[in-house]
């Protein structure tokens, strides 16, 4: 290979790097982007778990732990600017292992929510094709389409990438919106009949709780606009903006998504359905809507997969720039500034996950590995406020009622996993052995590739207490 | 054969197409570009930052 740069480079002096180009607007659209198709389907499955006013508990309640996840992240991400997100943080704040097992959930989740997205996008278009006559299509080249084309996007740039995630998301939040206006909330019972619909708790509150596991899909995700951070021109100012007013954009949608489908769809009916918003408009009779709704689903799922491309290729590229794994993914493209390799090589992982394996299994894994994510930040915050107390580093955010959020999340956290544990014990039981084994083989392996001394490179002072 | 066939056939091609771009570019960049600049970037490191410092000095 040559060693030589040529005359026609785009790299800036002898460094290349990311390419600091986003803004508030960006982190929104990537932030609301990831989660918004959880509003267009899978939250309703909280409904089938202990019916519709459970679902509506289990929206507040995960709406409060993203809110105090969207507060943690958005404090130590002023600080900690760098691509890779809360690995970053892990890294500096707690240390290497927890920083491996973190951009391992990091990969993980967005990963399998990208497989699980373009296998719906794909199924999508099925469904349209069985309503024309074309029965049994084969979703295959398509779940293959959707994955090499948002690779290939983000391949060519960020700012380009989160752009068009920006405009399609808020189309498919624009969608939300119409259909809510289209059902006439102002009189309740003339189209949404909540009086009939809402039947209490059919499953007691144990089913409250056994819904808080579906009730994560309202937000999954919101906390990947930290892995933007080193690519914004200004991440004291663009991460904290975008994350907080996503988590308000994400509860008003849920609220919104909520009020419609348990107005329209009764809940035995709801608690199973693949597309509830979509089936909401076909209950209201609207041609107009019904198009209006699947071309909102199908965006949605473009923008989650787009964003989870994105924050997935940071966390790998992270990880390869530390060594955690081969340099090689550490590279960035000298006329893109895109971690090209960390984003081609997740192209054959997601796609085997999206035609290989279950979908709810795909998505479960996404959750815990998200899941895992949120328990970290818990004691990630506590310990950042210890060793580096406010007033001696620069924060650019400061969330309030430090230690509530992190008390409050750690419960909220616990409930889930107990949640997860009455419906899909296996799957948590098998995540958990999987992060086990990959542990022991960073600590006895892979480790001692790291340069250890290289790895910390936020220009703090000496923590207190060393 | 009907339009599904074809979209299809398609998303195949293009999917194929889309990857082989990708494939041969990221060869030429590793063919034209020496290892250690593609990995040499840095975290922490503010490129805004070290331009307008470096337009300060200048001045």
């Amino acid at each position: 290979m040559s060693t030589t740069t040529p005359a026609t480079t785009t790299v800036h002096g002898d460094r290349i790097s990311l390419l600091k180009v986003l803004g508030p607007a960006h982190i929104w659209g990537l932030g609301v982007g990831i989660v918004l198709v959880g509003e267009f389907m899978g939250w309703n499955f909280a409904v089938g778990k202990g019916g519709a006013l459970a679902a509506l508990i289990a929206c507040w309640v995960i709406g409060l732990l993203y809110t105090c996840v969207a507060m943690i992240d958005s404090e130590v991400t002023s600080t900690v600017a760098a691509a890779g997100g809360q690995y970053a943080q892990a890294k500096h704040i707690i240390g290497p292992l927890m920083a491996f097992n973190v951009a391992l959930y990091l990969v993980m989740a967005y990963t399998m929510l990208e497989a699980g997205n373009a296998f719906i996008a794909a199924d999508l278009l099925r469904t349209v094709a069985g309503q024309t006559g074309h029965a049994d299509l084969n979703i295959t080249p398509f779940i293959l389409l959707v994955i090499t084309s948002l690779a290939w996007l983000n391949y060519r740039g960020v700012f380009m990438t989160l752009t068009f995630n920006y405009i399609i998301t808020a189309i498919a939040f624009l969608s939300i919106l119409v259909l809510y206006v289209s059902v006439a909330p102002w009189t309740p019972g003339e189209v949404v009949k909540h009086d009939q619909l809402l039947t209490g708790l059919p499953y007691g509150w144990i089913g409250v709780v056994a819904s808080l596991q579906f009730g994560m899909w309202y937000y999954l995700g919101i906390e990947g606009t930290c892995q933007a951070a080193e690519e914004c021109r200004s991440p004291g100012r663009s991460i904290p903006l975008g994350t907080i007013t996503g988590i308000v954009t994400l509860i008003i949608a849920a609220s919104l998504t909520w009020y419609v489908a348990t107005g329209l769809i009764p809940w035995e009916y709801l608690g199973q359905a693949y597309t509830p918003l979509y089936d909401a408009a076909t209950i209201t009779g609207s041609k107009l809507l019904m198009v209006v709704l699947f071309v909102g689903t199908l965006l949605s799922t473009l923008a989650s997969a787009n964003g989870c491309i994105n924050d997935a290729s940071r966390a790998w590229f992270s990880m390869g720039r530390d060594r955690y794994m081969p340099q090689w993914f550490g590279a960035v493209h000298p006329r893109y500034r895109t971690p090209f390799r960390s984003i081609m090589f997740l192209i054959p992982v997601a796609y085997v996950a999206a035609t290989q394996l279950p979908v709810d299994g795909v998505i479960t894994f996404s959750i815990l590995a998200g899941l895992l994510g949120y328990t970290f930040m818990s004691f990630n915050i506590v310990r950042f406020r210890q060793l580096w107390p406010l007033g001696v580093i620069k924060r650019a955010y400061v969330h309030p009622f430090h230690p509530l959020p992190a008390v409050v999340l750690f419960i909220l956290c616990m409930a889930v996993y107990f949640a997860t544990f009455l419906g899909y014990a296996d799957y948590l039981i098998s995540i958990l052995v999987f992060f086990i084994v990959a542990s022991l083989w960073f600590s006895m392996h892979r480790y001692k590739y790291v340069r250890r001394g290289d790895q910390f490179t936020m220009p703090w002072p000496r923590p207190r207490g060393y | 054969m009907d339009m599904w066939n074809i979209a299809e056939y398609l998303a195949w091609g293009i999917s194929g197409l889309l990857i082989v771009w990708m494939v041969v570019d990221a060869i030429r960049v590793g063919m034209t570009y020496d290892e250690a600049l593609l990995q040499s970037s840095r975290e922490g490191a503010d490129e805004l930052l070290e331009q307008s410092a470096g337009k300060v000095d200048a001045s």
